[in-house]
């Protein structure tokens, strides 16, 4: 069994400690914003949080994670809310759409540790994430967009 | 991707105007498939006056889409076709996917199918028409209940309303009384100048549902009992099971079988994760068969070989030999390009649900028509009792409208020694590897230049695989030996050359391929253009002005041109070490040229700082999603330009997952500009066009920087070595 906090509440699972984080989430829990698309840590669709740092749960034991906070898309807001989901809505960001939930949650984590950052900046942490529709114009102005409107939030 | 390109022979823009009187045909919508009828929220009370939408009391539009959503944005702009005319409140509209059923097959090729650029085109008159037999009835609804003429309602937002008598009526409220009335025979359409939807930037349908986890992607799916499983698959195309040891699997906890099927080793089990344990540890002995000795070094010195003679005649023009033997100046070259994995996001899976009588399956398709044929014949039943439920698709580029519905067929199989609803998950690795891939080609050019340095012969032999050849389209693709699809936007070249000759060969290997985002425009966009451009250098022309000059007589490609490289500042300075590079390329009805800023570090390493695109598709359904395909467009071709290929060693592909099959990266991602034409043309292609001008852009500029020619793709960083420092 192991126990951890899932998008604010207790959970607790039997699987095997040794499954990928992705596949409990998908399968066991039936999570499936969170996606797969190498297993490897090679693309990012599968990008969650993990004490609030981004990891690539393809590759995370679930032995990993037992008491720890766990987030994943479904958890960034429930009322499409977060400065992210506004910001990519009101770019239109998504294509398919399938690695969406991993870069706005690579994102997510971009934002809390840098609120305002440059396009390099964005470059930088994002580069982990693939997106074959080639969004990447998009996400770069979506995550500005996302830093204006939680900077407008802090300063009313 | 796919099939507008057998339109090569049957003239497809002749094809594609006529289809707009052909297409619709009341008769047929207004017949509708029980599956689209029924829906939770109608519960029988909706109104479904033909097949591709409902109204439900609470004023919801549903509108059914027979074109898949592979980010493309069909589920925008199809709506966007069906509420010009219905003029529905937008916020109440929803999209559903179409069953399968020969109400949604499409107006041209008459199969359910998305593809070849042609989703809105194909629907521009059908689904306008559609909405129009809505509103028509609803007003007629209203009228009766009011006593009143028709024509002295009008509608707005969801309401039909009649200023005089002081009436309105929402939509919702009209449904039973709409449903009684007999659809009309012929509905009048707007005037475009009228139009209040299309041609507006208007949010995508589906966005909210992919910003929170909550968009269904086939491997979403889940059925009640459902197992999963993975198959082993030979790794020589071709090869098959000589024996398996599956003891080691079978300890799996969560292993139910593994069971032998006509396609490699399924391993079923109750999860994916003990699935994919369960085949790792499986004991395969395979007998390869004959394409273990395929490699791809041997394979381009064949292709070289034999493009050294022409091949089958796919145009020729005027008297090509003549002209190069009385050219002042000639020049030749060879290009060469690799087979490519498609590389969706989303790797291929397929859920189906097998019963003694019926058959459901939900996968992301592009090719609902050829798959529920396919999948019908190994489960043993009739076309019309297999469903598919097509889901939302993560990435198609083509490789979801597979031939032989390899990915269905396959399911079924599995299915069936199952004996419970299955799905069956690709990884990355069987992705990659699992062929079906964009041929590689190589291309042999030749061109005469008179005392002027102006082009007066261009001979182009092409040698690759067919992709139509062996599947049910050749009738109509492969014509005395030449697959169109294969020398589209080479022999349809639209510069006034007046001697000229294309050909081709076709060698037949062991490899699966299939058409792949743009298809031949993939390959012969990079080589013309490049040639081009050493056309234009070895006449001392500049290569703008000299697209320009020959593409006279092409008002459209020219207006696209001269704003492509207006918008680019063709011919002004740019900094230091950094060139520009210019293409054309026309396909799938639609004009496209694009001017690329890049430089080489002096490792070889390309930078690509900015892509401007010009691109004229007709009337813009959507622009913003026009300008979000031509970016994603450029950056597709990026990839390919820059990062990809897949090669065979002793018959085995060498690329296993994005590692060594590299995508392009937020990092390597440059500026891009998007110009689109205003056009009152009727609409053509937007989600491939955008591809195949790039990669030539991007090798011309790097002459510009550099003075090296690149000739085959992808860029190599030690054909490059020196950096744009190395110009001389």
């Amino acid at each position: 069994m192991t126990s951890f906090v899932l998008n604010g509440k207790a959970v607790t699972v039997d699987d095997d400690p040794a499954t990928p984080l992705l596949w409990v989430l998908r399968d066991s829990l039936g999570l499936t914003g969170t996606k797969f698309g190498c297993g490897m840590a090679l693309c990012g669709a599968c990008t969650v949080h993990l004490d609030g740092q981004a990891i690539r749960s393809c590759v995370a034991p679930l032995s990993r994670v037992e008491g720890k906070r766990v987030t994943t898309i479904e958890g960034l807001s429930n009322n499409l809310s977060h400065p992210l989901q506004r910001a990519w809505m009101e770019v239109d960001v998504p294509q398919c759409g399938y690695c969406q939930s991993g870069q706005i949650m690579s994102a997510a984590v971009l934002l809390r540790e840098n609120p305002k950052p440059t396009d390099k900046a964005i470059d930088e942490a994002m580069s982990g994430n693939i997106c074959r529709c080639g969004t990447y114009p998009r996400i770069r102005r979506a995550i500005q967009r996302a830093a204006q409107m939680a900077a407008e939030k802090r300063t009313p | 991707m796919s099939r507008a390109n057998e339109m090569t022979f049957v003239g497809r823009r002749d094809f594609l105007k006529t289809s707009a009187t052909l297409s619709a045909g009341l008769c047929i919508a207004a017949y509708v498939p029980e599956l689209a009828a029924a829906s939770p929220e109608s519960s029988g009370k909706g109104f479904a006056p033909n097949a591709f939408l409902r109204i439900a009391p609470d004023d919801t539009v549903t509108v059914i889409a027979n074109h898949s959503e592979m980010g493309q944005g069909p589920y925008t702009s199809l709506p966007m076709l069906v509420n010009e005319e219905l003029e529905a409140d937008w916020s109440k509209i929803k999209v559903e996917s179409a069953p399968v059923d020969a109400a949604y097959n499409h107006t041209v090729f008459n199969m359910q199918m998305t593809g070849g650029s042609t989703s809105t085109p194909s629907e521009w008159e059908r689904l306008r028409r559609m909405g129009a037999m809505a509103r028509v009835m609803l007003v007629q609804a209203a009228a009766q209940q009011w006593n009143v003429d028709p024509a002295t309602c009008h509608v707005k937002k969801g309401m039909v309303i009649h200023n005089v008598a002081g009436k309105r009526a929402s939509y919702g409220s009209l449904v039973e009384a709409a449903s009684k009335l007999t659809p009309p025979q012929s509905v009048p359409l707007k005037d475009p100048k009228d139009f209040t939807l299309i041609g507006k930037p208007v949010h995508r349908l589906d966005t909210p549902s992919k910003v929170d986890g909550t968009a269904q992607f086939g491997l979403d799916v889940r059925v009640p009992g459902m197992l999963f499983a993975l198959v082993a698959r030979p790794p020589v195309f071709g090869g098959k099971v000589a024996s398996v040891d599956s003891a080691e699997t079978l300890k799996i906890p969560g292993v139910r079988f593994v069971e032998q099927i006509p396609s490699g080793v399924a391993v079923i089990a109750e999860r994916y994760w003990a699935a994919k344990q369960g085949r790792d540890k499986l004991k395969i002995s395979w007998d390869e068969g004959e394409n273990a000795q395929l490699s791809t070094e041997k394979m381009i010195e064949e292709f070289s070989r034999l493009s050294a003679s022409p091949g089958n005649v796919a145009k020729k023009t005027g008297d090509p030999v003549a002209a190069l033997a009385g050219a002042a100046k000639t020049i030749t070259a060879e290009y060469d390009v690799p087979y490519l994995a498609h590389a969706m996001m989303e790797p291929l899976n397929c859920v189906v649900d097998l019963r003694a009588d019926n058959c459901e399956i939900w996968t992301g398709t592009q090719f609902q028509t050829v798959d529920r044929l396919n999948a019908a014949k190994v489960a043993g039943l009739p076309p019309e009792k297999v469903q598919i439920h097509t889901t939302l698709l993560g990435g198609g580029f083509g490789r979801r409208a597979n031939p032989v519905s390899d990915f269905v067929v396959e399911a079924v199989h599995v299915a069936k020694v199952a004996k419970a609803p299955v799905k069956v998950v690709w990884t990355r690795e069987d992705d990659l590897a699992g062929g079906w891939y964009r041929p590689m080609w190589h291309d042999r050019f030749t061109a005469g230049l008179d005392a002027h340095g102006n082009p007066i012969a261009w001979t182009h032999t092409i040698v690759g695989q067919s992709i139509m050849q062996g599947t049910l389209f050749e009738g109509f693709t492969v014509k005395d030996g030449v697959d169109g699809t294969s020398v589209e936007g080479a022999a349809d070249l639209l510069y006034g050359i007046p001697n000229l000759q294309v050909d081709l060969h076709s060698p037949k290997i062991g490899v699966p391929v299939q058409w792949w985002r743009s298809v031949g425009h993939s390959h012969n966009g990079f080589s013309v253009e490049g040639f081009f451009d050493e056309v234009a250098h070895a006449g001392g022309k500049d290569p703008y002005e000299l697209r320009l000059k020959l593409l006279a007589d092409q008002p459209r490609m020219s207006a696209v041109l001269r704003l492509a490289a207006e918008k680019a500042g063709w011919g002004k300075p740019l900094p230091a070490g950094q060139g520009r590079g210019i293409a054309t390329h026309f396909s799938f009805d639609s004009y496209v040229a694009q001017v690329v800023e890049a430089s080489v570090e002096k490792s070889g390493n390309v930078r690509v700082h900015r892509v401007v695109c010009a691109v004229d598709c007709g009337r813009a359904i959507n622009p913003d999603t026009v300008e979000a395909q031509m970016e994603g467009g450029v950056i597709f071709g990026l990839t390919a330009a820059l990062k990809t290929e897949i090669t065979l060693g002793r018959g085995r592909v060498q690329q296993k997952n994005f590692h060594d099959y590299q995508m392009l990266r937020m990092f390597e991602s440059p500026a891009i500009e998007v110009y689109i034409m205003p056009s009152e043309e009727n609409p053509t292609g937007v989600g491939e066009p955008g591809v195949p001008p790039v990669a030539p852009a991007l090798t011309n500029a790097i002459f510009a920087a550099t003075g090296k020619r690149v000739r085959r793709l992808p860029i190599r960083a030690s054909d490059l070595a020196g950096g744009s420092e190395g110009k001389s």
